[in-house]
């Protein structure tokens, strides 16, 4: 039967078709192989972080197949918990964390709106300016602003060393300039009748922003929320110059230092601090993935 | 409601003068049509009187105050946008009552005024939903339903019927129509469509380069352009230009068009035109229904010539004719039953009772 039908194709349709099909398996055969060799290349250190922090110390030393756990145990996890100085880690982390990603809401969804939507001298520059800032690496800046602190240290009688609500300060000068960037971006594609029609129906600039653009731009707030809290829960530099005690460090750090004592790396527990300090962006993107991208992509496209 | 006054109205981006000083008086309840072709100052004027646009120059009174430093929210008008600006994260029913709700009313009246814009407009039963789940028309519908909840002193529209297809056009246009004369509000309208001007306004107002070129009536407008450009604009197909000059041969005015065409002046026009005697770059208007096949019988004011039909364009209860006199294409209106073929000679008419006659020069209808 089938055969019958088939057989009653044009012979020239049949083949335009098998080609375009072709294409396209082949297409798709492509993409695959890509994914793959994608797919390794970046689940290979989570794995391998997996299956080292099963293992006990004198596992990971022995010379045995360092893919398989042949023992495994809970250990590094057990004492890791256990220990209060990681989880003041995680503590500090978290609240720190947190707190930019507020911190940095608050100050880049207002200025994005008004360098987006209120006209006025210079916002263009400004704008660009804002952008610019971000360009700047902290690798360039933690040695100035280490001196400023002390500078103001002298002045004031005020430490900010060592102080982890330092870092409150210092990841905004990240968070800030890129989130408002994203917002500018994503503010720019709400047709300009929207707030037009806000302002005509009575609302004030305010009103605008919390009645109109931020429930319209959630998903570019969200996607800006998600990067923010990205880059201060892995932020690395500024931590490790400006914090040194043990109360005072926040996990990537804490991890780095604690657990590496001279040339001792106890590896079993690095690997189960770094897998459980990966948890937490990963839950969020894995809940607001769909967002993220929405929001990164909203430029684009006119929707 | 209230009436509008626009008072030597200016509007200057830059170096670019979009609007070179208006004057428009808007009366009360009045339909005013703002049209003109793109870049014509239609929409900075419609956005001046919003207060969407600082005006550079001159005064714009509503009811009486002038506005020009009153911020749209107090100068209580609606807007209606081309793209509706409906807020997508709010109902049908949110988006009707947002203005009212900053406005503190209560629930009661806000409830009421739109239950009653709902079953003006036939929406009452989308009032759940968002605005991605309605039609353009409906989205339309619901723009006009905000703007009126309001109950303003003035509704301005910006190109509203722009985004629905033809058919549907049509019909918001019989809507919009159906709604003024039921809530009466003072309107402004812009649009580029000369149809949608006619058809929907009390007084059409013809703009070019930013200036207003003519305020009418539609039926004035038609039938009395004031210039080449109005004459030109209103109308569909568009009303014939033929270069010609006025010549006086044996006490008679007649307009030569070439060597074999010459159209006599109607008496009653004669008197008009004969101070352009000699005049030799004026333009012979004439809308394509004065342009017809010859009947049998010889009508005053109406000469008969010879044409070759280039195109025909049969639309039923019409048929359109485009032969080329001096090289210009021009379009005629005849009879389904005249019997114009494509390529076939045709004896038309030109009906020179309803002539124009232009000055190429200003672009003034003498």
């Amino acid at each position: 039967m089938t055969a019958t039908a088939t057989s009653s194709v044009p012979s020239s349709a049949k083949k335009g078709y098998g080609s375009m099909s072709r294409d396209r398996q082949w297409a798709l055969r492509w993409s695959y192989f890509f994914l793959v060799l994608f797919v390794i290349f970046f689940l290979t250190p989570p794995l391998y972080m997996l299956i080292t922090s099963l293992k006990t110390s004198q596992e990971i030393s022995a010379i045995t197949n360092p893919w398989w756990v042949f023992n495994p145990t809970l250990d590094n996890y057990k004492e890791l918990l256990g220990s209060g100085t990681f989880l003041t880690f995680f503590r500090n982390s978290a609240v720190v964390s947190i707190s930019v990603v507020i911190i940095t809401m608050l100050i880049a969804v207002p200025s994005a709106f008004a360098l987006s939507r209120m006209r006025f001298w210079g916002s263009g520059a400004l704008a660009t300016g804002v952008f610019l800032t971000y360009l700047i690496p902290e690798t360039l800046l933690f040695i100035p602003l280490f001196k400023m602190m002390a500078v103001f240290n002298e002045y004031t009688g005020i430490e900010l060393i060592n102080r982890w609500w330092v870092l409150l300060i210092l990841y905004p000068t990240l968070t800030v300039p890129f989130c408002t960037w994203i917002m500018i971006g994503y503010f720019a594609s709400i047709p300009k009748e929207l707030d037009e029609a806000a302002l005509i129906d009575g609302a004030t600039w305010m009103q605008t922003l919390t009645k109109i653009f931020i429930p319209v731009a959630l998903p570019g707030i969200i996607a800006a929320t998600i990067f923010a809290f990205t880059v201060s829960w892995a932020q690395f530099l500024y931590p490790l110059a400006f914090t040194t005690s043990e109360s005072q460090l926040v996990l990537p750090v804490g991890i780095i230092t604690t657990l590496i004592k001279g040339d001792v790396f106890n590896w079993g527990q690095i690997m189960t601090g770094a897998l459980l300090g990966a948890a937490p962006p990963l839950i969020i993107y894995a809940f607001l993935m769909d967002y993220y991208i929405a929001g990164l992509t909203a430029g684009a496209t006119k929707g | 409601m209230a009436e509008v006054h626009i008072r030597k109205v200016v509007k200057k981006y830059d170096e670019v003068l979009a609007v070179r000083g208006i004057d428009l008086d808007i009366r009360d309840h009045e339909f005013v049509v703002l049209v003109g072709p793109s870049g014509c100052g239609k929409t900075t004027t419609l956005r001046m009187i919003a207060g969407l646009e600082d005006i550079t120059d001159g005064e714009i009174a509503i009811g009486g105050d002038v506005v020009n430093d009153v911020p749209p929210k107090d100068r209580d008008i609606a807007m209606v946008f081309q793209n509706y600006a409906l807020y997508p994260h709010m109902s049908v029913h949110e988006n009707m009552s947002f203005g009212l709700r900053l406005k503190k009313f209560p629930k009661d009246e806000i409830n009421r005024r739109v239950d009653e814009a709902a079953r003006i407009l036939d929406i009452t039963e989308l009032l759940d939903r968002k605005p991605k789940q309605l039609s353009g028309g409906q989205r339309q519908r619901v723009a006009m339903g905000r703007a009126i909840v309001r109950n303003p002193k003035v509704f301005l529209f910006d190109e509203p019927l722009s985004n629905l297809d033809a058919k549907l056009r049509v019909q918001m246009r019989i809507e919009i129509k159906k709604v003024h004369q039921k809530v009466r509000t003072t309107t402004v309208y812009v649009t580029h469509d000369q149809v949608e001007a006619m058809t929907l306004a009390d007084r059409v107002v013809v703009m070019n380069h930013g200036v207003i070129e003519q305020v009418g009536t539609p039926t004035e407008l038609y039938h009395h352009p004031r210039t080449r450009f109005v004459a030109g604009f209103i109308g569909s197909p568009a009303m014939n230009f033929i270069p010609c000059t006025i010549q006086e041969s044996g006490g008679q005015l007649a307009l030569r068009v070439n060597d074999q065409i010459s159209f006599p002046v109607p008496p009653a026009r004669a008197q008009k035109y004969s101070q352009h005697k000699g005049n030799g770059s004026v333009l012979l208007g004439l809308r394509p229904e004065h342009l017809t096949e010859a009947k049998s019988q010889p009508e005053p004011g109406i000469v008969p010539f010879d044409a070759n039909l280039e195109v025909t364009e049969p639309m039923g209860m019409e048929t359109f004719v485009y032969f080329p006199i001096n090289g210009d294409t021009i379009c005629g209106r005849v009879n389904p039953t005249a019997g114009a073929k494509d390529g076939a000679p045709l004896k038309m008419a030109a009906d020179l009772n309803n002539m124009h006659l232009i000055d190429a020069k200003t672009g003034l209808v003498l």
